[in-house]
This record gives structure tokens, C-alpha cells and sequence, in this order.
């Protein structure tokens, strides 16, 4: 009978197809937050380029620094740039100013990386590009965002492509972004660069991911054994009635 | 029972005795497990009782700790849950517990259900049995649903939205209805107030209480098993059944067992994959609610996705909300609907087994459309399950009184 209801439930995992969902094409992000020296590497870009118009407010500066391993001195320091204490939440320099500029209030971004994914993140601060029209973005169309990482990425230009749509209609859609006018870093340097940068949007996201994934092991291994010990037991009581 | 040794273990027995002359602690023990006889042939689909039992010690546990810190207002609640999760010691622990434990409760319940229909444990004398058992399915729905609304992100906010005006369906009363339910206008904060009181106390003590009358009406007709046939006919000298053995220590330790590795599973979604691809914590819940800004794609959670499929399958509101309705209420009516001379599937004829194997793979395909977007053939197709799901209701009286049964046997199997 276990069998029957598992071949069942298999049945109707394998056999029929998941019905289709949406989702634009994203690019894999590759990020690692286990890997501290990137986290860190991503924080200091993040305070650079993000933190002056972006707040976390959930998260305190302090703990930033427990997790990441820095002194406070080198949290005030390094990363802390408007008039913030150490256990303040991290607040946006001008988050009031920034919203008359681009029209729209910076999104808070300690939980990007839950809501959007790291391959959303990773694939937007990639897909900015520039036309007669002005700045535009493959992954979110008319992005009140200007391109703050352009100096670093450079500018890239759309390269069109004509195509047939459902309809038989010719269309035409960007085939891919091709550098214009090279930025500061190479395109491999600015891919890692955006790595870093996810890694530690991952932890904003959840900080708890530090933690959770080493300490499961251990809860694991106990559970495993218990498991095997109660399963010793439950055969030692059993002998007399399974005869 | 061996003679007290010493000074302190007398002493121990005589406060044991005095207490039992006063409240029936060791008949009540011995009643419900250590000489309740329940049959020796539990598969693997009888572990889910007592896990059940064990997800609901759990999330209430869980969920007192994160009372502690949560707030039910709509301007902090979603930063209180953050909160949590980053400033209280344990804090992410505890709500991954309460969050995963949420799915797997029903998890863990689909397949209890599953194994009642399975062994026909609904039929006589067992009727209550089921009966109490679907109250406490519905309750656990209200529940769920209550609790999914606290974090207050997006899904929270809109989910609460569309569920609470299913009931704006129903005619003369429905406006006014969901305006009560409310508390407002719209969906706010004296809704997410009044869904914490009712998530907290009101629905688990409505919850508890069911769980007591299900083992009791449990306990007094005993349990089935896969043959199907009572124990409780073949009896020794002595009384008891020949194919029973003592809740404990047989069952005890056998269900720790059970324990272990459902704990094993738990423990590993728990750390590894606590949003579950996005099933157990959706990604829009990570947003705050926002009562100005509609998702483009509202879904229930997992677990209540193939009533979902039904309701949408629909094309008039309250004739969907009543075949969603329907589709619950119908459970309460198959100790009725199965006329078969045997219980267990083992020796029932092969339309009951074509029934109940279509029924399985129809309520999974319902909850995998019931999560999809809701394009034009998804919803053909919804309409396809939703009809094989009512036809196994409709055909159950007629195949299992007209289908070729095998005959049980006089001792359970095996």
C-alpha cells in the first residue's frame, strides 16, 4: 500500500508538467555570503554607492560589525558616513531629499534580497543602459534609479534585433548591451564587484544565514543519531510481537 | 508492582497513592496508553497521528516565545517580525520553527486524512472519529490563515483581502459581513489586531478542545488499522485483544521513532531551505504591506492552493465560494457516502482503488494550479480536477456498493 501511494504521489509530481509561471530571464547571480572577505568587500561598496540614498532599517550598524568580523572603529570609520551611532538602524543620509529627485522614495533594500532574489539584484545593476532617450534598464523598464555604478561599469549601449512576434508581426527588442565607453573596471572586475555586492545583500537579507546553515549540521548529526537509537528501541521492544 | 526499597521511594508511592485517591491520574494513564490495546499492524501511515499532535505542542510553544516580541499593530508588525529575526537572541529560530511548522502541520495532516480514506477509519463506529477530525481540519485552516496574516507583509495584507471578501459573496448580508469581520473599512489594523486575539486564543483553544473530543471518541470505539477488521472481536482469557498490544510501551517507542525522523526532515528545511523555494515564506511577504500597492500575483499559500483552484475555476463569485464550500463540507459526509462491506482499501475492488488513486492525484495537480497564474487553459483544466474531484464523492456510493469486494481476514496481516 506504501508503495501505491507513493507511486501516486509520484505520478503526479513527474507525470504531469508544473503549470507555466512568468518571470523575466535573469542572469545567475554566483554570489557566496559565506564568503566574509566578499561580504565585506560588498558592505564597502554598498555604504559607497547605495547607503547615502537607501536605508536597512531593520538592521543595526552594531551588528553589522559582530557579523562581519570589524571593530566598531572600523565600522565608524569606513562605513558609517552621515551622523549615525553604532547602534543606530541604518538610516539613509537623505532619504527626504532623494525622493524630490527622482520623484519616487528610495526602497528600503535590507529585504531585496528575499523579495526581488539575488539573480534579480544581480541582473538589474547589469542591465543599465544608455539610448538618445536617456537611461534605461533591461530588468526594470524605466527605472527612476539613475546608473550609479556607471562610473565603474562604464556606459553601455542596446544592440537591437529585429524578430517576428506570435502575430506575425516584425518587432524589434534589445539582442544585447555592448560597452560604449569603458568605465573604470573591466567587465569581469565589475561582475565581481556585483558578486560582493549580493553577498551582502544576502545578509542583509538575513543575517540569521550566517549562522543557520553551520549550526544545522550539528543539529542534524544529533538528530540522526537519536534517530538510529530510537529506531534500536523501537526493535528491541518489537521482537515478541513481529514473529 | 515490586515492593518500595526504600525510605524515599515509599514516601514517593504513598504521595502517588494519595494523590490517586484524589484525582484518577494512573486510570486515566492506564485507559488511554499503557493498557489501551491498539491493533499491531500500523503501517508507516499511522505516524502522523501522534506527529500531528506533536507539530501542535510545537507551534504553540513557538508561538508564545514570538508573542513575546511581536507587535499587532499595522505600523510595526512587519518591522517586529524583522525584528525578531535579527535582535532577539533565537529569535530567526523560533519563527522558522513556527513558519515551517506552519506547512508542515499540514503536511502532516493531508496524510493522516489520507490514510483514513485509505482504511476507511470513517466508517462505523468511527464516524465521530472523522467527523471531529474534519472540525479540526477547518479549524487549522482558520488558523493558518489567521497567522499568515500577522507578519503583515504584501501576501499578508492582499491574501487577507481576497479571502475576507469571499464572504462579501454571500447575498443580503455579505457587505455587511465583511465590514464585521473587518472591523473597517478595509483591510487595517483593527483587522490585523483582532486576527492576533483570534490566532492566539480563541481559534487554538477551539483547536485544543477538538483534539481532546477526537481521541476520546478515539479511544472509546479503539483504533483501525490497514486490514480493517476490529481487534477488538478476537480476545484472550483474559480480555484483551489477540492482535492488540499496549499503546506503551509499543507505540511510544515506536513513535519516537516516527519522532526522529520527522524531526530529521524538519530540522533540514529549518536551516537549509526555510523559505522553501518560496512555498513556506513567499518572497512578496518580505515586502511590507501596502494597501496602495496591488501584487500582480495574489496566491494563498501552498496548502490551501487546490481549494483555491476550485473557487477560481468558477467564473460566478458565489457559486465558486460555494463549491469551494462544498468541496470542504463534503468530507463530513463519507462515513455516509462509503457503502462498502469492508473498510480498508486491501479488500475493496478495483473501482475504490481508482477512485481514491484519481482523488489523490487530483487534489496535487488542483494545488499545483491552484499556485499558477490563472491563464485561460489553466483554468480549463482546473475545471477538468474540480469535477473529478465532487466525482469521487458522487461515485463513491454506487462503486462501493456494486464493486466485487475481497474477503478481510479473521487476525490482521502481517
Amino acid at each position: 500500500m506504501i508503495r501505491i501511494a507513493f507511486s501516486i504521489a509520484l505520478l503526479a509530481a513527474s507525470g504531469l508538467a508544473w503549470p507555466a509561471g512568468g518571470g523575466e530571464d535573469l542572469e545567475h547571480a554566483g554570489s557566496n555570503v559565506h564568503d566574509l572577505a566578499s561580504v565585506q568587500r560588498g558592505a564597502s561598496m554598498f555604504m559607497n554607492y547605495c547607503h547615502s540614498c537607501h536605508s536597512v532599517q531593520y538592521m543595526r550598524y552594531q551588528r553589522l560589525a559582530q557579523d562581519l568580523e570589524l571593530t566598531e572603529e572600523q565600522v565608524r570609520d569606513n562605513l558609517i558616513f552621515a551622523d549615525r551611532e553604532i547602534t543606530d538602524y541604518m538610516k539613509a543620509a537623505m532619504p527626504e531629499a532623494s525622493g524630490e529627485w527622482f520623484g519616487k522614495k528610495p526602497p528600503d533594500l535590507t529585504l531585496t534580497s528575499r523579495s526581488r532574489g539575488e539573480d534579480w539584484i544581480y541582473s538589474f545593476l547589469k542591465g543599465f543602459y544608455l539610448t538618445d532617450e536617456g537611461w534605461n534598464n533591461t530588468v526594470l523598464a524605466n527605472a527612476s534609479m539613475p546608473h550609479v555604478l556607471w562610473e565603474l561599469q562604464g556606459i553601455q549601449r542596446p544592440v537591437m534585433e529585429t524578430y517576428t512576434d506570435a502575430n506575425g508581426e516584425e518587432q524589434t527588442r534589445i539582442a544585447e548591451l555592448e560597452i560604449d565607453q569603458a568605465g573604470l573596471m573591466t567587465s569581469a572586475e565589475y561582475d565581481q564587484s556585483l558578486r560582493d555586492l549580493v553577498a551582502f545583500m544576502t545578509y542583509l537579507g538575513e543575517p540569521a544565514v550566517l549562522v543557520r546553515e553551520s549550526m544545522g549540521v550539528w543539529v542534524l548529526l544529533f538528530l540522526v543519531i537519536f534517530t538510529f537509537l530510537a529506531w534500536l528501541l523501537y526493535k528491541e521492544y518489537w521482537r515478541d510481537i513481529k514473529k | 508492582m515490586a515492593k518500595p526499597a526504600s525510605t524515599v521511594s515509599r514516601q514517593l508511592s504513598n504521595v502517588g497513592g494519595w494523590i490517586d485517591e484524589r484525582i484518577p491520574i494512573s486510570s486515566f494513564w492506564k485507559a488511554h496508553i499503557s493498557e489501551y490495546y491498539a491493533p499491531k499492524n500500523f503501517n508507516f501511515f499511522y505516524f502522523f497521528g501522534s506527529l500531528a499532535l506533536l507539530v501542535l505542542v510545537l507551534q504553540i510553544v513557538t508561538g508564545i516565545f514570538l508573542t513575546m516580541h511581536y507587535k499587532p499593530s499595522a505600523a510595526e508588525a512587519f518591522a517586529s517580525v524583522e525584528y525578531i529575526m535579527r535582535d532577539v537572541e533565537w529569535g530567526w529560530m523560533i519563527r522558522y520553527m513556527h513558519s515551517t511548522g506552519a506547512s508542515f502541520f499540514f503536511i502532516v495532516v493531508y496524510l493522516h486524512m489520507f490514510r483514513g480514506l485509505m482504511y476507511g477509519s470513517y466508517k462505523s463506529p468511527r464516524e465521530l472519529v472523522w467527523i471531529l477530525g474534519v472540525f479540526i481540519y477547518l479549524v487549522l485552516m482558520a488558523e493558518a490563515f489567521l497567522g499568515y496574516v500577522l507578519p503583515w507583509g504584501q501576501m499578508s495584507y492582499w491574501g487577507a483581502q481576497v479571502i475576507i471578501s469571499l464572504f462579501g459573496a454571500i447575498p443580503v448580508v455579505g457587505d455587511s459581513l465583511v465590514e464585521w469581520i473587518r472591523g473597517d473599512f478595509f483591510v487595517s489594523d483593527s483587522t490585523l489586531n483582532r486576527f492576533f486575539a483570534l490566532h492566539v486564543i480563541a481559534v487554538p483553544l477551539a483547536l485544543l478542545m477538538l483534539v481532546v473530543l477526537h481521541l476520546a471518541a478515539l479511544h472509546e470505539v479503539g483504533s483501525n488499522n490497514p486490514d480493517g477488521i476490529e481487534v477488538k472481536k478476537k480476545k484472550d482469557s483474559a480480555g484483551r485483544p489477540l492482535d492488540g498490544i499496549p499503546f506503551h510501551p509499543y507505540y511510544t517507542v515506536k513513535d519516537i521513532f516516527g519522532v526522529g525522523v520527522f524531526l530529521t526532515l524538519f530540522a533540514f528545511v529549518l536551516f537549509y531551505a526555510p523559505e522553501f523555494g518560496g512555498l513556506f515564506l513567499e518572497p512578496d511577504n518580505f515586502n511590507p504591506a501596502d494597501p496602495l500597492v496591488t501584487p500582480e500575483h495574489i496566491v494563498p499559500v501552498w496548502y490551501f492552493t487546490p481549494y483555491y483552484a476550485i473557487l477560481r475555476a468558477v467564473p460566478d463569485k458565489l457559486a465558486g465560494v460555494v463549491l469551494m464550500g462544498l468541496a470542504i463540507f463534503v468530507l463530513f459526509l463519507m462515513p455516509w457516502l462509503d457503502r462498502s462491506k469492508v473498510r480498508s482499501i486491501r479488500y475493496k475492488g478495483l473501482g475504490s482503488k481508482i477512485l481514491l488513486a484519481v482523488f489523490a492525484i487530483t487534489f496535487i495537480r488542483l494545488g499545483m494550479l491552484g499556485m499558477a497564474e490563472g491563464t485561460q487553459a489553466e483554468t480549463i483544466e482546473s475545471r477538468i480536477w474540480t469535477f473529478a474531484y465532487f466525482a469521487f464523492f458522487i461515485l463513491m456510493p454506487f462503486v462501493t456498493k456494486y464493486e466485487k469486494t475481497r474477503p478481510e481476514p479473521e487476525r490482521v496481516t502481517k
